[in-house]
């Protein structure tokens, strides 16, 4: 199997200028500035398969927009080598720019003024899409998005969600074996994003399209992604299956309790002592949540313990969420295990 | 080349996308050509000739200059400030097309838009008004429409120059309105090249700035003659191959410092 992207000790920095306080400090910004060299990717590497789904995340500012600027031909690195598609992107932009789709949530590449057709009349042309691979691949994006009623409306006038799908359908006209999606379901309601991850899926089987996907929406890594990257201060922390990455925090429950009357602290951290039970303090009064492993008989004994000192009116079991996870990673800055 | 011409043809919707624009433009120029016809004949105020132009030459001059601008003229520099400054030349860039290539056509579609909705019926109204005077010649409409191709390029290449500054720059909006008082100041458009003190016509004649009007509009009024305008058209081909070069080599620092804004 070969290859669609690979990464290779990628570094980009930025000089950040920083201007001086004051009058007098802006007046001396006139003649010299004072920089500082951020390093916005720092040196890192990894590379993807043909039809792989991966999920790029991390938090704001950790440096993915800026790795998919590069690795779009967009940026010139710092250092480091990009391979993409065989090509190196920001040597051979205009041929590498043919092999590949983006879409980027928060900027759309539709013409704002014109009718969505026009622009994607205009793209077909830009990327010499014969009439018949056309009218076969873009009547099937088209049916599957729901978009045919929207085609003749100018862009200005659609909703976001009707926007995206069309950029969406924009991206994969010349029908790219890779794809970039930066945020596409960013600002979307449930329906879209349930449409648009199915369409995802759909095509990544039938065309084994390569999907590089950043999102805060961990729901869209967990529907699509076998793999995640995670990038935290412009370094990789964590690269491998997302199945991997739960595991390692181990098979984490967390039981909610609602209690009758508001319990102590202490008491309650008294009756689980020597237990390995993390108490965490719910958002409403009565509520208390206790994170444990699920081994042996823990989680009855911790039920009978409870039950047996405090009057409960509600208790929840559930698995610890993924979005608890990355949270905690983020916070501690490290991957477990 | 199929892309760059559909290219031409959205320009053209995104034109007639917007009538109020294209209305008001109409009266803009009436107005400027009026201004500029009630100015001139004060300033002949009877007299046969200044500096070899007559009244009716000058009035043809101030005409012509005007709707050939609206060919040559064209707002790709702030476009392009715009687009950088906001990110969306981003989307640009993933694009298998020239950036800048793409940008020329833009203007191109707006120019041949306004040549033939703006200027040819301009024309005829302003012909009605005011005592114009066409050519009869086939050659000199021949010169006049190559000379207008010229000064279409190394306009746009002033304009493509000062919209890539704006990567350097980050915020050239001074920077393109004094480029735009400059180009109506030594163009000609204003003021026949010829009416300035000589010292002035000498600085000037090292720019590129009087081929963008001044040699159409002579050329167009018959005010060069002969060999005269055979050197003009060629003055305006050096031009507009030399200006390639520094558009080339500021486009490649520009992509190699180039900083996306806004994420």
């Amino acid at each position: 199997m070969k290859n669609a992207i690979e990464v290779n000790q990628l570094r980009k920095e930025f000089k950040a200028y920083s201007s001086r306080s004051g009058l007098k400090g802006a007046f001396r910004d006139l003649f010299t500035r004072n920089y500082r060299v951020m390093k916005a990717v720092n040196d890192i590497s990894f590379t993807v398969k043909q039809g792989e789904m991966v999920g790029y995340i991390g938090e704001n500012g950790a440096g993915k927009s800026t790795t998919i600027k590069m690795l779009t031909g967009i940026l010139t690195p710092t250092s480091g080598e990009i391979t993409v598609n065989g090509m190196n992107p920001h040597k051979e932009r205009e041929k590498f720019a043919q092999t590949i789709g983006v879409v980027f949530g928060q900027r759309s590449q539709l013409w704002w003024d014109i009718a969505v057709q026009e622009s994607f009349r205009l793209l077909k042309k830009v990327y010499k899409v014969s009439d018949e691979d056309y009218n076969a691949h873009m009547e099937h994006v088209i049916q599957t998005l729901d978009i045919g009623p929207l085609l003749d409306k100018p862009v200005r006038k659609l909703s976001l969600g009707q926007r995206m799908r069309c950029e969406l359908a924009a991206a994969l006209i010349h029908n790219p074996p890779l794809l970039f999606l930066d945020e596409p379901t960013i600002g979307l309601d449930v329906l879209v994003k349930l449409k648009i991850r199915q369409f995802l899926k759909e095509i990544n089987e039938k065309y084994n399209t390569t999907i590089l996907l950043t999102t805060h929406d961990l729901a869209d890594i967990e529907a699509l992604c076998e793999r995640v990257v995670m990038l935290d201060e412009g370094s990789i922390i964590y690269d491998g299956s997302l199945q991997k990455l739960r595991s390692n925090w181990g098979d984490l429950k967390q039981v909610t309790f609602e209690f009758g009357t508001a319990p102590n602290t202490e008491q309650l951290k008294l009756l689980t002592q020597g237990m390995p039970v993390n108490w965490i303090e719910g958002d409403q009064k009565y509520l208390w949540t206790a994170q444990l492993q699920n081994k042996g008989d823990l989680m009855s004994q911790l039920i009978a313990k409870v039950v047996a000192k405090h009057e409960i009116s509600d208790i929840n079991i559930e698995e610890i969420s993924t979005e608890e996870i990355i949270r905690n990673i983020y916070e501690e800055g490290v991957v477990n295990g | 080349m199929d892309k760059y011409i559909e290219m031409i043809r959205i320009r053209f919707l995104m034109m007639l996308a917007y009538r109020t624009n294209y209305y008001s433009g109409i009266l803009i120029y009436a107005i400027n050509i009026g201004a500029y016809y009630f100015l001139w004949s004060a300033i002949y105020g009877g007299k046969e000739n200044i500096q070899g132009l007559s009244i009716t030459q000058m009035t043809t001059y101030v005409a012509v200059s005007w709707m050939a601008r609206a060919f040559y003229f064209n707002n790709i520099d702030r476009e392009m400030a715009m687009e950088i400054k906001d990110g969306k030349v981003a989307v640009e860039l993933i694009k298998p097309y020239s950036y800048l290539g793409m940008k020329t056509m833009q203007g191109l579609g707006e120019g041949i838009f306004r040549l033939l909705f703006f200027s040819v019926p301009g024309m005829i109204i302003v012909a009605f008004l005011f005592p114009v005077q066409f050519s009869a010649n086939a050659a000199t409409w021949l010169y006049f429409g190559l000379s207008l191709i010229f000064s279409f390029i190394i306009n746009t290449q002033i304009n493509l120059l000062t919209g890539i500054t704006t990567f350097f720059l980050f915020n050239n909006d001074g920077l393109i309105r004094a480029k735009r008082v400059v180009i109506d100041l030594f163009s000609g458009l204003l003021l026949p090249i010829s009416f300035y003190p000589f010292w002035a016509q000498h600085i000037m004649s090292y720019f590129p700035f009087q081929a963008i009007s001044y040699i159409p509009s002579m050329i167009f009024t018959n005010g060069f003659k002969g060999q005269e305008v055979i050197n003009a058209l060629i003055t305006q081909a050096v031009w507009s191959g030399l200006l390639f070069i520094p558009i080339a080599c500021l486009w490649n620092i520009a992509k190699k410092k180039m900083v996306i804004q806004g994420g």
